[in-house]
């Protein structure tokens, strides 16, 4: 019972709320939870946003949508595909994007949400991993985030494929030739997945009921766990003045945060109703129905596949053998054991560097990326490497468009595949410990001002101001991480593991530029301090 | 998760490399937080957003009605981009505006959440665990193994049926992919894109191919209902490409020699990578290349592979004339067609 009655509508209203669900513990526990605010926080918004407006968009397209194969002439208003056999599914994307008003606007808004949603998704993630926010208590929340990631990629693909057209067929023939080259089950998971043999009839109904309600449900149900997880650990924020391991600084939820994150929802359905508007996005009618035998010349998947696409084009033929007659096609589905190598990668991360470190405690300051300079330099070459397949995948349109030789474009990816991740890796370690320096420089010396001041002597000087305390704190406020070498155990022994890891951990923790203490900073205005005096002296004369 | 409102954070204070933390700075106070006149400017333009979004909306529903969808390309762009533009203005007005709001007119002072421990108190720790002990005591789970092991083993059990149950979610392989349509004396027609009627098929003519021309080729019968039920499926393995190359320049094998007439000849158009129709054909170097994955196929030497992921040739259609000079197959094709499969050499 509250003890005051409630005399507007609003008032009465909320107390009916009140009395049968308690509303105000949770108005008390959230209203003024406090969000750290800054650009790079909004990435993970995006994506989310993103996804409520495809849940939205798609809703509407249901509605729409036949998923079968079945066959049918085509008797609507595209003139060039009158008469012609096409199936159930393709025929009501046609009426979709023809017949129904607002169809095509909704239809390209869902296509542009979804690859957003991957965009923002990945883009968030790489803010994530480059401030080292996967780091204790955060691990799970990281791997929940590589498997939204998977399931956005899988989300993407089930519905590419559905409108049953010419470019989307061709993609499915290409899963279903990597599922064939696994070895031993191989054949049977194709006939299981397309009823038979690849066409079939059944391959679009599947489909729809993955993309519609299996993954769109994990999805939801990974966001949700995403979100609970960001509210007990109470968000990361950047180093500065006033922030602690033990604080949050920001805005709180009521108002300021959800004015802003709302708003943010709609400036995002905004752009998405703009580029729906204004850019056509997988133009079905131009393909034609999916048949079997032709094909348009450069042919590209959905940007979040090419990855995988352009690993296939780079792997040589002779990767596929034969033993005793049994094909180990490992041509084509090594890409499965590269992918999935990715995604092992990062969830095992995290884990590693802890490892690594024998760092097992909580941070919730965020690293800048130069401050782990070997951590910034993995994720380049782990950006390098994804970016060099996904550039092979359009190797035929940029040796066209570059009036390259097709064969050289492949023997360029191949040399990257290998060569370019440890390249990036080299000169962003490089640049981070240059960028470190330089932040040194500046907290010990101050920054320039730009007044040259000329000695008794001749000598010219430029005069440097010392850096406000605040900004003095962000830029030597961090730990550096170093090489521990191997322990021994409690029984006096050091393992192999141990062994290995301290060898890992010299090469990742070897090359480091420590931050500026206390007391070099101390020094270094002892040893200035003649000289400063000596301005002082000059100027005042 | 108590949150405070006070800018200072005085009680922050950390120490690190020697430096201490030096607090929250002071807040600096915007145009709209002292003159009012700047309060009343932002307060205008955040409902001038507001005002924008209601016409944002009303031109949706104008535009939904006045450009109507026709057979024409340009009507669908039309209303497409116009009911859009509506859309883009009432959402970005709605956005834009609360961002201002929250921006040029709400509090932005900062406030300061403490962090907990993530872990329970010690006092919460032992009564869940004195509460699990219970539960173990009560249910016997850890003094009666013969209970626990049957369960486990019962719920280890319990998921085959629901696998079984999707066994009947395809055929069995069985050797369906060792075989395609084509079999002795079935014409060469050509494809005319999707499945051809009985009627309307275009057999060819040897005499009719051209030293340099190619043919998009499929079997006779092929939308022929009473010969399958699935001419998709026969036509994704069947289709076949026809070309026609100075007999000079071709280097046949000898056993292959009589597979090809008159340097005509077919060959599977499904690649051997992952199956994509390999589309190209490069008359001056007679290489076909796949435009999916770029693997390349030498048609002077049956196809072998000469760049690209591609590892098997691409199989060859042994072809002849029949009595009224029209191209027929000798037979189905000698090897499998398409991408590589476990059985592919144990049918």
């Amino acid at each position: 019972m509250s003890t005051t009655q409630p005399t507007t509508a609003i008032g009465k209203a909320a107390n009916f709320t009140e009395n049968r669900v308690g509303a105000s513990v949770l108005v008390r526990e959230f209203g003024r939870k406090i969000f750290p605010s800054h650009w790079s926080f909004m990435l993970g918004e995006v994506a989310l946003y993103s996804f409520v407006i495809v849940v939205l968009s798609g809703t509407f397209l249901t509605f729409f949508f036949h998923p079968a194969m079945g066959e049918l002439h085509y008797e609507g208003p595209w003139v060039p595909l009158r008469g012609v056999e096409i199936s159930e599914a393709y025929n009501s994307t046609l009426a979709i994007s023809f017949e129904i008003r607002g169809g095509l606007f909704i239809r390209q808004m869902h296509h542009w949400g979804a690859l957003l949603f991957v965009a923002a998704l990945s883009i968030h993630m790489l803010r994530v991993f480059f401030t080292g926010a996967f780091r204790r208590p955060r691990e799970l929340n990281w791997i929940v985030g590589v498997l939204l990631l998977i399931m956005g990629m899988a989300a993407g693909f089930t519905g590419y494929s559905l409108p049953d057209d010419l470019l989307s067929g061709n993609g499915l023939r290409i899963i279903d030739g990597i599922i064939k080259s696994l070895p031993l089950v191989g054949t049977y998971v194709s006939f299981f997945l397309f009823g038979g043999e690849f066409p079939g009839i059944d391959i679009v109904s599947r489909l729809y009921t993955l993309h519609i309600m299996i993954v769109p449900a994990l999805i939801i149900a990974l966001i949700g766990v995403h979100l609970v997880f960001v509210v007990v650990h109470k968000h990361t924020q950047w180093p500065g003045a006033g922030h602690t391991e033990k604080n949050v600084v920001g805005e709180p939820v009521l108002p300021t945060f959800a004015a802003k994150g709302g708003g943010f929802f709609f400036l995002i359905f905004g752009l998405l109703s703009l580029i729906s508007a204004l850019f056509t996005i997988n133009p079905i009618w131009n393909y034609g129905p999916y048949d079997p035998s032709p094909v348009s010349a450069g042919t590209q998947p959905d940007w979040y596949i090419g990855w995988a696409d352009g690993y296939l084009r780079i792997v040589p033929g002779w990767f596929e053998f034969y033993i005793a007659g049994w094909p180990i096609s490992f041509n084509i589905n090594s890409a499965l054991v590269v992918m999935g190598g990715v995604f092992v990668a990062m969830f095992v991360y995290p884990f590693f560097e802890a490892w690594l470190l024998k760092d097992h405690r909580e941070h919730h300051i965020l690293d800048r990326p130069r401050n782990n300079p070997t951590r910034t330099a993995i994720g380049v070459a782990g950006i390098i490497f994804y970016c060099n397949l996904w550039a092979a995948a359009s190797g035929d349109l940029i040796a066209v468009f570059f009036h390259m030789s097709l064969n050289d474009m492949i023997y360029i990816f191949r040399f990257l595949f290998f060569f370019g991740p440890i390249i990036g890796y080299m000169i962003t370690k490089r640049m981070c410990i240059g960028l470190q320096r330089k932040d040194r420089e500046l907290a010990l010396h101050g920054r320039e001002t730009a007044q040259i001041i000329r000695l008794p002597h001749g000598e010219f000087l430029e005069r440097h101001e010392a850096l406000p305390a605040n900004k003095l704190w962000k830029i030597t406020a961090f730990e550096s991480p170093q090489y521990v070498p191997a322990e021994p155990n409690a029984d006096g022994k050091i393992t192999g593991a141990e062994k290995l890891r301290a060898r890992l951990s010299r090469f990742f923790f070897e090359d480091r530029v420590a931050p500026v203490s206390k007391q070099e900073l101390d020094a270094s205005h002892h040893d200035h301090h003649e000289v400063g005096s000596t301005d002082q002296a000059q100027i005042g004369h | 998760m108590t949150s405070k409102d006070h800018s200072g954070g005085g009680s922050q204070l950390e120490e690190l490399n020697g430096f201490t933390n030096p607090g929250l700075p002071e807040h600096k106070p915007r145009l709209t937080d002292s003159d009012p006149r700047a309060q009343k400017v932002a307060e205008r333009q955040v409902a001038l957003w507001f005002l924008l979004s209601m016409i944002g909306t009303i031109w949706f529903i104008v535009a939904y009605f006045l450009f109507p969808l026709e057979e024409s390309m340009e009507s669908i762009r039309l209303h497409t981009m116009f009911v859009g533009l509506g859309a883009t203005l009432a959402m970005f007005g709605i956005g834009a505006g609360a961002v201002l709001w929250a921006k040029n007119l709400m509090s932005d002072h900062e406030g300061i959440d403490e962090r907990h421990d993530i872990h329970g108190s010690e006092e919460d720790q032992a009564i869940a665990l004195e509460i699990l002990h219970q539960a173990n005591e009560e249910s016997g789970i850890g003094r009666r193994p013969l209970i626990r092991n049957t369960l486990i083993a019962a719920l280890a059990l319990a998921p085959l049926p629901a696998v079984l149950v999707f066994r009947d979610l395809g055929p069995l392989p069985g050797n369906t992919l060792h075989h395609t349509i084509w079999d002795k004396g079935v014409r060469l027609i050509q494809d005319p894109g999707g499945i051809p009627s009985p009627e309307s098929e275009r057999p060819i003519r040897a005499d009719e191919v051209t030293i340099g021309s190619a043919y998009h080729v499929l079997p006779s019968g092929i939308g022929d209902h009473e010969n399958t039920d699935h001419p998709i499926n026969e036509k994704a393995k069947a289709a076949v490409l026809l070309m026609r190359i100075d007999p000079k320049e071709l280097k046949e094998d000898p056993a292959r020699k009589d597979w090809s007439h008159d340097g005509i000849v077919a060959y599977s158009k499904i690649c051997t990578h992952v199956g994509c129709p390999v589309a190209l054909y490069e008359h001056q170097t007679h290489h076909l290349l796949c435009p999916c994955h770029q693997s390349t196929f030498d048609v002077t030497e049956h196809c072998k592979v000469i760049f690209g992921p591609a590892k098997r040739p691409l199989p060859q259609l042994p072809i002849t004339v029949d009595s009224e000079g029209y191209l027929v197959a000798q037979s189905d094709f000698p090897e499998p067609v398409g991408p590589t499969f476990w059985e592919i050499n144990h049918p």
